[in-house]
């Protein structure tokens, strides 16, 4: 299923992180930590922007880095995320 | 001022506080004083044991000494760096002054950015000595002297913090601790002693802390008369601390005065601080002690004795626990309790209390070089600093291009450095960087001064200093209870809450004070887009959305605000020194070495 997760993640990155207009000059598997975009705040805030924006609850135990520490990271773990639910 | 017979001159900043032991010996000696000051002490001394005299002076100085018969300039700062010296070596002669600014008088020293120096800042908060923010201008570091003849110019440490190898620690015996806790008394309290010789009124500061409590008290019970204590207080509750100052001022029976300041006022009065620290800095917190010391001026003190120095020199910073911690963290990576430990570690950081334990090991991974990189301790500090780099514009990355702060700080290192225990490493770190340049400078010397108020410090007396770096890293730092062993042989002085109480840093608002309704138009107008670009350090669209997300959110995060004080600050530096060159007139002589 297409989707615009890394874009529209990649754009609020830039906005609230990068700031710069260079924004495609974040590697989709670029640590956000390790590049200084995200401090312990940056990870609050990303986790509100997913739970507004997409309507998901993060649970306690999905905030690790494999999941949010990279825009293709935070990309995976949407779609996950709201995949539907086989019986 | 000159010696006995002309052939010594001296010109100095500061104060000796062993000057009468130092002018008694030099009297059994022969020696005959004209006057009662510290600064005929230094002379005699200087004539008696050369630079050797050096080790022999307890105080904060900076002094440059002419020796008319050996034609050789003689220049010297005091072993932390309470006392700051700058010089430019000109082909028209060799300058000196305390300030940058009487050295950018002069013509031919012009006020050039060093985007170097900017980087250091950005990633270590201060500038690597002898560089400076401005090219051109050096700094003396600490514990270093010059002697300048007409021949050549030399530069030499006569002091460094000087820790024992890990290896050869003493083993730990009951009686050997009583021992050290009864040594650390008696050279504290003779510290605060020789620091109340004083022929004008003095005070001390009162955070509310443990440093600036056992401060006054040991002050409150070496003199008679009532103390005078001073302290900062904020609206917010998250930086405030007046109830424990209060609490405290009580049990001294001491006098306290409250200094109010507000988001407002930091706002405010930033531009003027900066000119008078002369540097970008990355936190507000030299506005507070600014405003401070003004208020104790206005008041006719003129001394202020103050608590700084301790967690470096006992191992107080939460920076010394996190490396520990992060230390056991690394040795179970798979433990997925053991970094929980780390958001113990600041209680006073809400949102660091929300983070999940792989978030918190990924926050605290040591980066760089691993495990054995000497700046462990340091790295998640560096690391998240460095974050703010984003905010540079094109040409900045261009110059700067190649050019690795933390390989120039390793490249620093003393080689005995990595045979010290991990604790004094950091120490030594904190010691010889943070400390003179910018906890003593930027929030204490400059900001003082400027109002001519002198701060001194009994923590970093030298016998204190040299007799704790042989202190047993365990007794400092006592599983994760900071400053034990300061805490335990002195507990005595102060009330058990406050005795007991942990390390709070001191704090103050951030960005906050440079948006909304209150900017000032100084500030709305360094942080326009036209501004940043002529400045031409940064990203004149990246500091506008920064600015925005302020205005937008309030209160943000510790990069966000890093980052608008460090770029709020450059480009208040830069259009106080460098765009702002007209119309200063005054000219001093150069000294020349021929």
């Amino acid at each position: 299923m297409p989707d615009d997760f890394d874009s529209s993640i990649r754009d609020f990155i830039a906005e609230n992180f990068l700031f710069r207009a260079d924004r495609n000059s974040i590697a989709d598997d670029e640590s956000l930590l390790e590049s200084g975009l995200i401090d312990s705040t940056g990870v609050l805030e990303l986790i509100a922007f997913l739970e507004q924006r997409y309507g998901i609850t993060v649970a306690d135990e999905e905030i690790i880095p494999d999941n949010l520490d990279s825009i293709g990271n935070i990309g995976n773990y949407l779609r996950l995320k709201r995949a539907p639910v086989r019986a | 001022m000159s010696g006995p017979d002309r052939s010594t001159w001296i010109t100095f900043n500061g104060e000796i506080f062993n000057y009468v032991e130092l002018r008694d010996e030099l009297r059994r000696k022969g020696h005959s004083f004209r006057t009662g000051s510290d600064t005929e002490v230094i002379l005699h001394l200087y004539e008696e044991e050369g630079e050797a005299c050096l080790l022999r002076l307890n105080g904060d100085f900076a002094f440059a000494i002419w020796d008319e018969r050996r034609q050789r300039l003689f220049i010297a700062r005091d072993r932390i760096g309470v006392r700051p010296i700058y010089y430019a070596e000109r082909p028209d002669g060799f300058y000196f002054a305390s300030e940058m600014k009487a050295l950018l008088e002069v013509p031919g020293i012009d006020a050039e950015p060093d985007p170097f120096a900017v980087d250091q800042i950005f990633t270590f908060w201060v500038c690597l000595p002898p560089r400076t923010p401005f090219r051109g201008i050096s700094e003396l570091p600490p514990g270093h002297f010059i002697t300048l003849t007409p021949d050549r110019m030399e530069i030499r440490r006569y002091w460094q913090p000087a820790y024992p190898d890990a290896h050869s620690a003493r083993e730990w015996s009951r009686p050997y601790e009583e021992r050290l806790k009864e040594e650390l008394r008696a050279l504290f309290l003779d510290s605060v002693k020789l620091r109340l010789r004083s022929d004008v009124p003095y005070g001390a500061y009162l955070s509310g802390g443990l440093d600036s409590s056992l401060v006054g008290a040991a002050a409150n019970r070496l003199v008679d008369s009532e103390l005078r204590t001073f302290s900062v207080t904020f609206e917010d509750p998250e930086f405030d601390e007046s109830s424990l100052q209060r609490k405290m001022a009580a049990a001294l029976q001491a006098r306290y005065e409250a200094v109010p300041v507000s988001t407002d006022e930091i706002g405010r009065l930033f531009p003027q601080v900066i000119d008078s620290i002369e540097q970008p800095v990355l936190r507000t917190g030299a506005v507070p002690l600014y405003r401070l010391a003004g208020h104790v001026r206005e008041c006719g003190v003129k001394v202020v004795l103050t608590g700084e120095g301790a967690d470096e020199v006992f191992a107080g910073y939460d920076l010394f626990k996190e490396a520990k911690v992060r230390r056991f963290v690394d040795r179970q990576p798979g433990s997925s309790r053991r970094p929980r430990l780390l958001s113990r570690l600041y209680p006073y950081l809400p949102r660091m209390q929300q983070q999940s334990a792989p978030f918190l090991r990924a926050f605290f991974s040591p980066g760089g070089q691993g495990a054995g990189d000497p700046l462990y301790s340091h790295m998640p500090r560096f690391r998240s600093t460095a974050g703010i780099k984003l905010f540079y514009g094109q040409e900045t990355r261009e110059t700067l291009k190649g050019y690795d702060a933390l390989a120039d700080l390793r490249d620093r290192l003393p080689a005995e450095f990595t045979r010290w225990h991990p604790l004094s490493q950091a120490q030594y770190l904190e010691m010889t960087y943070l400390l003179p340049g910018y906890i003593l400078s930027s929030q204490g010397d400059r900001v003082a001064m400027a109002h001519g108020v002198e701060s001194r410090y009994p923590f970093l007396d030298p016998r204190l200093i040299d007799f704790a770096a042989q202190i047993p890293p365990e007794l400092k730092l006592r599983g994760l209870r900071e400053k034990h062993i300061l805490r335990e042989s002195l507990k005595d002085l102060l009330p058990r809450e406050i005795g007991d109480r942990p390390k709070q840093p001191y704090r103050a608002p951030e960005g906050e004070c440079f948006v909304g309704p209150q900017q000032s138009d100084e500030v709305r107008d360094a942080l326009s887009p036209n501004t940043i670009a002529r400045g031409g350090f940064f990203d004149p669209g990246a500091v506008q959305q920064l600015v925005s997300k302020f205005a937008l959110k309030g209160r943000l995060g510790q990069r966000d605000n890093m980052a608008l004080v460090g770029v709020l600050s450059t480009q208040l530096w830069h259009r106080a020194f460098i765009g702002n060159r007209d119309g200063r007139t005054a000219v001093p002589s150069p000294i020349t070495a021929s």
